[in-house]
């Protein structure tokens, strides 16, 4: 398992792609695979970005445990801000037209779509996020 | 990501290249910003775009609700993994993709 210490900002989430890509290259998950994994942890992890720490300081810890055998990566997400469960969020109507879509409310959306499992805890005062993806 | 921009009378092409995510879509929500008025006619050209995100379909939904008032709008060579993200959040219905 890789884990991944950040401070909670946008501008490490290039970075933070760049080992998750590696790590899932590594373990030999499709190109498909890798392009749904990131779409999911970048709506995650900015997320925890933008709305974790008030003061907008603190660190996100990301846990990347892929196996090969079964073609099955698990990705943890912890931050030690305010308690958000983002899987509580209502999904968006994906059945309305362009006029009466609302900009937003997607990201957790599409990772719940394209993830095969996906949970939340808070523990220890922590938010404790993860998602699981086969990619067979 | 690298924006490129043909604009022909009232219609306008935009090629992209690289990742539409949450630290480029500004970028192009501020080129749009600047550049829809009076088009009737809005192609994007997806050929060399490798990923988008959430941050990514917001800025196309925006374009989409603009085009709708002054013309139409229609997205070009989408690849098969943008494609698969278009049908899970039910964009594939909402723009119109060739």
């Amino acid at each position: 398992m890789k884990e991944i210490v950040l401070d909670a900002k946008v501008d490490n989430l290039p970075q933070l792609l760049s080992i998750i890509d590696e790590e899932l290259e590594n373990a030999g998950c499709s190109m498909k695979g890798q392009m749904q994994i990131d779409v999911a942890v970048e709506e995650i992890f900015v997320n925890v970005a933008s709305y974790a720490y008030e003061d907008g300081n603190g660190s996100c810890t990301i846990q990347v445990d892929t196996d090969p055998v079964n073609t099955y990566v698990t990705i943890t997400f912890i931050d030690e801000g305010i308690p958000y469960n983002p899987l509580a969020k209502e999904d968006p109507d994906v059945t309305l037209s362009a006029d009466e879509r609302e900009i937003g409310g997607l990201g957790i959306f599409i990772v719940k779509k394209s993830m095969d499992k996906t949970a939340y805890e808070r523990k220890d005062n922590k938010n404790v996020f993860s998602m699981g993806y086969s990619w067979a | 990501m690298t924006i490129n921009k043909v604009a022909n009378g009232k219609d306008l092409i935009i090629s992209l290249a690289g990742r539409l995510d949450t630290t480029t879509a500004p970028q192009l929500d501020d080129e749009l910003k600047g550049s829809l008025d009076g088009v009737e006619k809005l192609e994007f050209d997806f050929t060399k775009l490798e990923y988008i995100s959430s941050a990514g379909l917001r800025v196309l939904l925006s374009a989409q609700k603009t085009m709708n008032k002054q013309g139409s709008m229609v997205i070009k060579n989408v690849s098969e993994e943008i494609n698969e993200i278009f049908e899970v959040t039910g964009f594939v219905d909402i723009l119109t993709i060739e």
